[in-house]
């Protein structure tokens, strides 16, 4: 039995929502502490389960493509819907979603004082929001949904969370609103530069041709025809229309949505100076809601670039990726810094989000010739929620049993807690990204990437100084990481003394060893980490195609802008630069060859009498001969290519 | 009928609100208990007959009718009558709802109605008088939106202002209500005298009083000095309705003194007759004329003085509202910046929609349909949000005051917080709620009128960054309620008052702004689409994908591009 195709994900969105206002039904059981709890984890594993059939429906011969499409109309006279699909990128980050619901939820029995169906009802509809994010082909209904998390988890924080909640409830909200309100600014005036726009302006015709337009099937044109008639020049909101008329738009104003788009999407990322808000509302949310935060809400910032920012705004994005580059760079290292002197466990774990974020970001602006550096940063935004979402369960637990989480306080739980500390391993060393595990594939990929970065006028984007100096930020994150373990999991057996055991003590003692409810907690994710470091290829492979699409504006601009380059120093004739890209220089004898050829056209163009380049104090008769002989050898080589 | 009859047509829902109140006043005063508890529900009926008779008999829904009765005409905006009187009328009857129970409270009447034993006494009991004041002061909107003639709107304003400062005074036994009444008269008086004079100037700078002729006389002979003398202080003064700087000093005080369903009252309805006042005297000397003039853009001193009390407006509104401690307080800083969102929409009026796209997609670049659809979602949202202020008092009987008042609300009344959280969140402008698509509608506008290409295009892109940010800084006042309505300690032991027809009233205006955000807001869409579209322009095709699947060449535009780009550079 199979739902109608456009039917399933609005199914997939509304099934936590329909769970959340079952909380709110009057029923008795709802009312004890454990009903709600049982009411949730059940509701949150049949979403999973949705999505699990969601996944096995996909369409995994063509995953670059968009299934499930789906149109809901909202205000048409605003050009509002609510239209939906699928691809790869979004199907792994619903599955991460629906995934890691049950498991906060499991996890989240003992912490969670007062109202336990207030806790569930939100929780759902994080994931509601959250669902609705990912699988959005609107930039409205994006916006709806991303803001939209932002009150479950307000409330998460203000009312679940500890110490300082409010501060953080507030400072959380306050920042991020802020933040994506200029967003929404950009995004608003990319769709009214759309309305402005003519129909027939061939750049338009170019880029609608360069993108992959979803057509309705009772439509006999063309795409681009589609296009021109339903798009452009009309208030559409429709992710792809967007890209093309942000295409068109000059350098300046690119540059200014693309900052507009940054400030949202940077802060929640969270990018360098924008990360502030994190360390506080980690600290002080609940375990489910720092899962959250960490595991997917975070995820929301660099999917965004990746879906809006980089295949709308190519100009913009090759201009300022050294510079995010650097940001994200610093941030690395930064956090990873930070993290070294924390004495609060959470609060370290919450710091090294900032820092591994940062790979993230880095490996989105890599723009390698494979894409490598952006597939890896998907894997390593999969990988991270996982890993960190164990991380801070594990904490969490260490918190129900102890009321503290100060590293001086606690040390040798191996021997009291083996399965929590072989868990807590397992965690540690996938976020250290120890191979085998899932941080390793991510941060490699990145890491490969950024080094392999493409060239631009010469230089390359981004390099091998940014990887080399954010493989200091892994060495480092080895360093606090295994120093916490050593810490806490290791050493002299040392308990903080705290007199009620609460509920999780059993018999009567607070250092017990996992429950069983814990295990399961913790064990998925242990075991997620496992197969995607052991068997990452079916991810990656199936995140490469979105991922080429969302990069193919910028790459195409790169080819662009290395064709010009080369013209420009071919001089007058431009008879060596007709081919797009500069030839590859593979040894130090073929760099020697490209200085000298550069020269020689210099000499060529000013023929001996008007010499004002710098190098032509050199005399001619030295080495004309010799230049001549490697222009030659140059032209062969370049007939070759053609041929 | 007689021509006199024919335009009579146009009064009936006014001439029904006016008889209603008539029968308030009688029945405030009945000798039967029954009947003076029953005042609120005739004044309710008063108006639901006035919608039903603007609704089916009045012409002024659809704008049909022929030129000479039209108000607007000069600018072929006669829709927005219809729309703007029945959007006051619905959202009256929700302030009524609100109100009732208001006068029951006061001292003396409680002693004029439980005279046991004694015969009623009328002079003490003025029950009937405060749902009467609220039926001439909603009429006196009504009369705004039709007024042709600067006579007529200046009585029109004053009817709609006159019996709020009654209500004010009477509205509470506390001093302090007298004492906003009487700020709140002096500085309106002050106001009517300014833009009195501003009219006064009008007329002595074209000669006529009534709209259309004046808009003719500017058409041929351009703004004078004089005439430009008399609209900037119009719309000066004018400013005191919507409690725009530099006529907003009144607000907070105000809004404070008066008792809550009051404050409701005139956070809403001296707002509403501004902005369709406004609508009317800017209309005056921009926005295209009667004989099918093209749509000109306000003159540019006008735009800058707008644009920069709009600016100054929604700044001084949320930074205040930020530092106020005191709920009804922090309610009209935020009335006022949320004026200043609206005045960035009337800025733009319709001549965006109109240079945008001469045949399609008016939609979202409307300035008008844009004030007027932020003027219901405001309506909507602030209303319901003191009227969950006025549901709780504290245990002695007193208004809540402060956010420690207000805390905790959720344990005690989760009902009431739930409401008060929907409209907090709707005047945040928060996604799926209607302040969502009101403030997505005045943003969209103002973008489309940066393309109109003239010198002052710039002004528009900078104000939207102003609103946005100014929509952050909001978000801290808010949320401020939301969350120690919802995380507080409830210390303060509030208590629900019993006041079933209140709590409806805004469980009622909170539900329409969680609709009116999802598939029913188009309807609203729709017919702020229509009430402020120039009749002349053709009415947008519907998207569909056309019957005849052909391809068909793509409309060529072929200057537009260039165009907006220049204009923005």
């Amino acid at each position: 039995m199979q739902l109608p195709e456009h039917l399933t994900i609005p199914f997939q969105l509304i099934l936590p929502a329909l769970f959340a206002m079952g909380l709110l039904l009057p029923f008795k059981f709802l009312n004890t502490r454990k009903g709600a709890w049982i009411y949730s984890a059940t509701t949150s594993t049949i979403s999973f389960g949705f999505s699990l059939y969601v996944a096995y429906h996909f369409n995994w011969a063509d995953p670059g493509k968009l299934s499930y499409v789906g149109t809901i109309p909202w205000i048409p006279g605003f050009g509002l819907e609510f239209s939906y699909g699928l691809d790869s990128m979004s199907l792994w980050l619903v599955l991460l979603t629906t995934f890691l619901m049950p498991i906060v939820v499991l996890g989240s029995l003992v912490e969670v004082k007062g109202d336990m169906r207030t806790f569930h009802f939100w929780l759902h509809i994080l994931e509601a929001a959250l669902i609705g994010t990912f699988i959005a082909r609107d930039i409205i209904f994006f916006y709806v949904c991303f803001e939209f998390t932002l009150i479950p988890l307000f409330f998460l924080i203000g009312i679940f969370g500890h110490g300082e909640k409010l501060k953080a409830a507030k400072v959380f909200f306050y920042y991020t609103f802020t933040a994506s309100l200029l967003t929404m600014a950009g995004m608003l005036y990319v769709a009214w530069f759309n309305t402005t726009l003519d129909p027939a302006m061939p750049e338009l015709i170019a880029a609608y041709e360069t993108i992959d337009l979803d057509v309705p099937d009772d439509y006999t044109g063309t795409a681009t025809q589609y296009a021109q008639e339903t798009y452009a020049g009309h208030w559409t909101f429709n992710i792809k229309a967007l890209w093309a008329a942000g295409r068109v738009m000059p350098l300046h104003m690119q540059i200014l949505v693309m900052l507009s788009l940054l400030a949202g999407f940077g802060a929640k990322t969270p990018l360098f100076p924008f990360h502030t808000w994190l360390p506080l509302a980690h600290t002080e949310a609940p375990t489910a809601g720092s899962v959250d935060l960490a595991g997917l809400v975070l995820k929301l910032g660099p999917y965004g670039l990746l879906r809006l920012a980089i295949p709308m705004l190519p100009l913009a994005v090759l201009a300022i990726a050294p510079y995010l580059g650097a940001l994200a760079v610093f941030g690395v290292v930064y956090a990873a810094l930070v993290c070294w002197v924390q004495r609060d466990a959470k609060k370290l774990i919450a710091y090294s989000s900032v820092s591994h974020m940062g790979f993230c970001v880095l490996g989105l602006f890599a723009f390698d010739e494979g894409n490598i550096g952006a597939t890896g940063a998907m894997v390593y935004m999969i990988s991270h929620g996982l890993a960190t979402g164990g991380l801070f369960l594990c904490i969490g637990m260490l918190y129900d049993r102890f009321h503290t989480r100060e590293i001086e306080r606690m040390s040798g739980l191996a021997k009291i807690m083996p399965l929590w500390a072989f868990f807590f391993c397992v965690f540690i060393f996938a976020s250290v990204g120890l191979p085998g595990l899932n941080g390793f594939v991510g941060e490699f990929l990145t890491m490969l990437g950024t080094f392999n970065s493409q060239e631009v006028h010469g230089k390359p984007i981004l390099g091998p100084w940014y990887a080399i100096i954010a493989g200091t930020g892994v060495i480092l994150a080895a360093i606090y990481l295994l120093y916490l373990v050593g810490k806490i999991v290791f050493g002299p057996v040392l308990l903080p003394h705290w007199e009620d055991t609460g509920e999780t003590g059993i018999g009567g003692k607070h250092e017990h060893d996992l429950s069983y409810r814990e295990t399961m907690t913790v064990a998925p994710l242990a075991v997620a980490c496992l197969v995607i470091g052991l068997f990452p290829f079916p991810i990656l492979r199936s995140l490469e195609p979105s991922v080429e699409a969302m990069n193919k504006a910028v790459n195409a601009q790169i080819e662009v802008e290395n064709g010009e380059a080369v013209n420009e120093e071919a001089g007058v004739d431009g008879r060596i630069g007709m081919n797009a890209k500069p030839p590859r220089r593979q040894d130090a004898k073929e760099e020697a060859w490209w200085f000298e050829q550069q020269r020689s056209i210099d000499v060529h163009n000013s023929d001996g009498h008007n010499l004002q380049h710098r190098d032509a104090a050199v005399t001619l008769d030295d080495n004309h001969i010799a230049l001549l002989g490697y222009m030659l050898e140059y032209l062969q080589m370049q007939e070759e290519d053609t041929q | 009928m007689t021509s006199l009859l024919d335009k009579l047509v146009l009064l009936w829902p006014e001439i029904a609100m006016l008889i209603g109140a008539c029968v308030c006043l009688v029945t405030g005063l009945s000798g039967s208990q029954t009947l003076r508890k029953a005042t609120p529900g005739f004044a309710m009926l008063a108006l639901v007959a006035a919608a039903a008779l603007l609704r089916f008999v009045n012409p002024h829904h659809d704008a049909g009718y022929g030129s000479g009765v039209d108000p607007h005409h000069f600018m072929q905006l006669g829709g927005m009558v219809g729309f703007a009187k029945l959007a006051v009328l619905a959202i009256g009857l929700i302030l009524i709802m609100v109100a009732t129970g208001t006068p029951d409270a006061l001292k003396q009447i409680i002693a004029a109605d439980s005279a046991e034993g004694k015969a009623f006494e009328p002079g003490d009991c003025y029950r009937g008088e405060f749902y009467a004041f609220m039926l001439f002061s909603l009429t006196g909107v009504m009369l705004c939106a039709g007024a042709s003639d600067l006579v007529w709107l200046f009585l029109a304003l004053e009817l709609t202002s006159l019996p709020t400062y009654v209500m004010a005074a009477t509205s509470r036994d506390k001093p302090a209500a007298q004492e906003a009444a009487v700020k709140y008269f002096f500085l309106g008086a002050m106001s009517a005298a300014v833009f009195l004079f501003g009219f006064a100037l009008i007329y002595g700078a074209t000669g006529f009083t009534e709209f259309g002729p004046i808009a003719d006389h500017v058409q041929t002979v351009g703004v004078s000095p004089l005439m430009m003398m008399g609209v900037v202080l119009a719309v000066v003064g004018i400013c005191f309705k919507i409690a725009a700087v530099p006529m907003h000093f009144y607000t907070a005080d105000v809004y404070e003194g008066a008792a809550t369903p009051v404050t409701a009252f005139l956070a809403f309805v001296p707002k509403a007759a501004g902005f369709v006042s406004l609508i009317g005297i800017l209309g005056l000397v921009g926005w295209g004329h009667s004989n099918g003039g093209t749509a000109t853009e306000l003159p540019a001193a006008l735009v800058y003085l707008i644009a920069l009390i709009a600016v100054v407006t929604m700044t001084v509104g949320n930074v205040l509202g930020l530092m106020q401690q005191r709920i009804k307080r922090v309610l009209a800083y935020s009335s006022i910046a949320h004026s200043g969102y609206m005045l960035v929409g009337l800025l733009v009026g319709p001549v965006a929609a109109q240079a945008v796209s001469q045949t399609e997609d008016t939609l979202l670049s409307n300035g008008l349909a844009a004030v007027l659809f932020y003027l219901v979602a405001y309506g909507l949202s602030t209303v319901s949000s003191f009227a969950v202020i006025a549901c709780i008092s504290k245990p002695d009987g007193t208004e809540v005051e402060t956010y420690d008042d207000l805390a905790g609300i959720r344990l005690r009344h989760p009902f009431l917080a739930a409401v008060l959280l929907v409209s907090v969140i709707s005047l945040v402008g928060l996604p799926p709620l209607v302040g969502f698509l009101g403030k997505l509608y005045l943003i969209g506008s103002a973008y489309s009128a940066a393309s109109i290409g003239s010198a002052t295009a710039w002004v528009y892109p900078t104000i939207v960054v102003i609103m946005v940010l100014n929509s952050a800084i909001s978000a801290g006042y808010y949320l401020r309620i939301a969350s120690v309505a919802f995380f507080g300690e409830d210390k303060q032991q509030t208590v629900q008052l019993k006041l079933p027809v209140r709590m409806w009233g805004a469980t009622i205006a909170a539900v329409a702004a969680l609709l009116l955000g999802g598939l029913p807001g188009n309807l609203l869409v729709e017919s702020s689409r229509k009430a402020a579209e120039p009749k002349r322009a053709v009415t947008p095709p519907t998207r569909t994908v056309p019957d005849n699947p052909a391809p068909t060449e793509p409309k060529l535009r072929p200057d537009r591009v260039t165009d907006s780009v220049d204009a923005l550079r």
